[in-house]
């Protein structure tokens, strides 16, 4: 399939169904407001723009995936939405609330899993609980729900180095929910494990999501995940870090794995795909081909 | 064989029992060689007939030159010839009599009323490590760990640091003696000294080696700074600085022999030096095997004791 046959088959068209849900969500508060964000690093090199005036709104409950080419300032962003980077302009604000520091307001999830080694999973998950002033025995049984909404319960008492990636991604994830975060903020959560795991992590956090208040920014490079999880995708460029554009997935929800080879999701992959990877002209990125060796297909 | 020389191959359990073996018979092997084999070294002739020789006595032992020659002298003017064994130096005992002394140290009286029995000497000594080791972790982990974490710590104390840890520790002992008196006091201050300011800026770079991720992600979870130090950056090193502890234990028992020959000599290295004084070189060996021992129990003790208190980690 190429671009071509879906030329008359736009990415933004949206049947009825998901026009109205749209609209619903429109009308929801807005959680996050990002008004003129920047952010420039001090290198050697002289200044790094990492993001340059980034503004956006997210609704509450919104599901928001954030794509762009590798250089976009991605992660750059959500650490500021969490706290853990200073802004050089603009602000982030959480239901009207200037964001200045790390909070629990803001739940995260990493890609490298940050469980406390030391800690079994059932006391990781306890973690946050206690750090908002929970007693040992609420903080427990708070903690013991959460496992099993996440199946891990024959792994309460298990420390991290003895799951698999996906469990421990399930154990980060309760563990940032637990302390009752208004947002989600997810760095490439799933970037680390294998493509099976990958799908079951997919459906399994949208199962959740779909289940209890919470608003989710995610962050990603692979497209198929960004569209088949996201209410709306941000798509950034590079150099410096901008917002190119903010799209209304048109897939209907609930989503199913299927939905990757309807027309609209593809349409929608392949427009994404030519912003992030657009036709490339004499970029110093190509390879210099005439010193690779002609190879037949009889080799 | 090729697969040996593969960097970081893992041996069966086999394999590496019988190198371990082989790592201490191969050492043992080499002595036993020099000390029971003739032919190989032994520089000297033990006199077992003194012959005409008048000031030969049996027993005695001199180059082997030096009784060629008066036996050649003796031999010439018709006297009946010394006889005498190869042997090694005094300095050199064979393995038997190490392992003799090994048991023997501990049951010979000492000389004088004034002195220590063996066993009393090597209990000495290690209160003297025991009190240096014990003040130095007290104030040098805390010092370490905070200037780990903190820039600002580090920056005020780190630079004095590095440059005070070029102090030989020994070269303060006279120092120590004048402030501090002859007896157990100076020794423990440079068993402090050797290894305070090492365990400082050692235990600092533990400490930046943790993840700062997981400090980022209890921020995230609403950790605050003492929460964050108390139950993220102590916790997360704990097995680091006690591996470090281990290491720097040894160090320790590297200064007790200088610690202990300044002011009055004491401990185990007096019992060293006496021993030497007396020729009895299989005690002075004894001696310092014995301190290898306890210094290799130790660790494999403490490795052991880590093992069971630091389960939460990958089995390395």
């Amino acid at each position: 399939m190429n671009y071509k046959e879906f030329e008359h088959q736009s990415y933004l068209q949206q049947s009825d169904e998901v026009k109205q849900r749209f609209t619903a969500i429109k009308q929801r508060d807005v959680l996050l407001d990002v008004k003129h964000l920047g952010k420039n690093f001090e290198g050697a090199n002289g200044t790094i723009k990492a993001l340059q005036d980034v503004s956006f709104q997210v609704h509450r409950r919104e599901f928001i995936t954030v794509i762009g080419p590798s250089g976009c300032g991605k992660s750059t962003l959500v650490r500021l939405l969490a706290g853990l980077e200073t802004a050089s302009g603009g602000v982030v604000e959480l239901s009207g609330e200037p964001v200045v520091d790390p909070g629990p307001g803001r739940g995260m999830v990493f890609q490298g899993y940050t469980l406390f080694p030391w800690l079994t999973v059932k006391r990781n998950i306890m973690f946050g609980l206690q750090m908002q002033g929970l007693s040992d025995a609420n903080a427990e049984g708070e903690a013991l729900q959460w496992i099993d909404l996440i199946g891990l319960d024959r792994f309460a008492e298990h420390y991290p180095h003895q799951l698999s990636g996906g469990m421990k991604q399930r154990v980060a994830i309760a563990r940032a929910l637990a302390t009752r975060p208004k947002i989600l903020l997810m760095d490439e959560p799933f970037g680390a494990l294998d493509a099976q795991t990958r799908a079951k992590m997919q459906r399994y956090l949208l199962e959740i999501w779909r289940n209890i208040d919470i608003t989710i920014i995610f962050i990603t490079h692979d497209l198929d995940e960004a569209i088949y999880l996201a209410d709306r995708i941000l798509v950034l460029d590079a150099h410096p870090g901008r917002v190119h554009d903010f799209i209304e997935v048109p897939v209907p929800r609930p989503r199913h794995p299927a939905q990757t080879a309807d027309p609209t999701f593809v349409a929608l992959k392949q427009h994404i795909e030519s912003i992030i990877h657009p036709v490339e002209t004499g970029d110093e990125d190509d390879l210099n081909l005439i010193r690779l060796t002609r190879v037949g297909d009889d080799v | 064989m090729a697969s040996w020389l593969t960097p970081r191959h893992t041996l069966t359990e086999r394999q590496s029992r019988s190198l371990l073996l082989l790592s201490f018979s191969v050492p043992l092997l080499l002595w036993s060689l020099i000390s029971y084999v003739p032919f190989i070294w032994h520089p000297n002739v033990e006199v077992t007939d003194p012959g005409d020789v008048g000031y030969f006595k049996v027993g005695m032992s001199l180059e082997q030159e030096a009784f060629a020659k008066e036996r050649d002298k003796v031999v010439a003017s018709g006297g009946i010839a010394p006889e005498g064994i190869a042997v090694n130096p005094i300095y050199l005992p064979a393995p038997h009599k190490v392992a003799t002394a090994f048991y023997t140290a501990f049951t010979t009286e000492p000389k004088r009323r004034s002195e220590q029995w063996l066993h009393e000497s090597l209990w000495h000594s290690i209160t003297i490590i025991f009190w240096g080791f014990s003040l130095s972790s007290i104030f040098g982990i805390p010092l370490g760990v905070i200037c780990g974490t903190y820039a600002v710590a580090s920056r005020m104390s780190e630079p004095f640091v590095e440059f005070f840890r070029y102090f030989p520790a020994p070269a303060f002992g006279a120092l120590a003696v004048a402030v501090l008196g002859i007896h157990d006091a100076p020794k423990i201050t440079i068993i402090f000294i050797g290894t305070f300011f090492q365990q400082v800026l050692v235990v600092a770079n533990t400490t930046r080696k943790l993840d700062m991720s997981l400090v980022e992600a209890a921020m995230t979870l609403g950790a605050g700074r003492a929460q964050l130090l108390f139950r993220v950056v102590v916790p997360g090193i704990l097995p680091d600085l006690y591996r470090d502890a281990r290491i720097l234990l040894g160090w320790a028992w590297t200064y007790l022999i200088v610690a202990e020959l300044i002011g009055a000599s004491s401990g185990i290295t007096w019992f060293i030096t006496q021993q030497a004084r007396y020729q009895n070189f299989d005690n002075v060996f004894a001696a310092i095997m014995m301190i290898g021992f306890i210094g290799l129990s130790t660790d494999i003790v403490l490795g052991k004791l880590g093992n069971v208190m630091f389960r939460w980690q990958k089995a390395a």
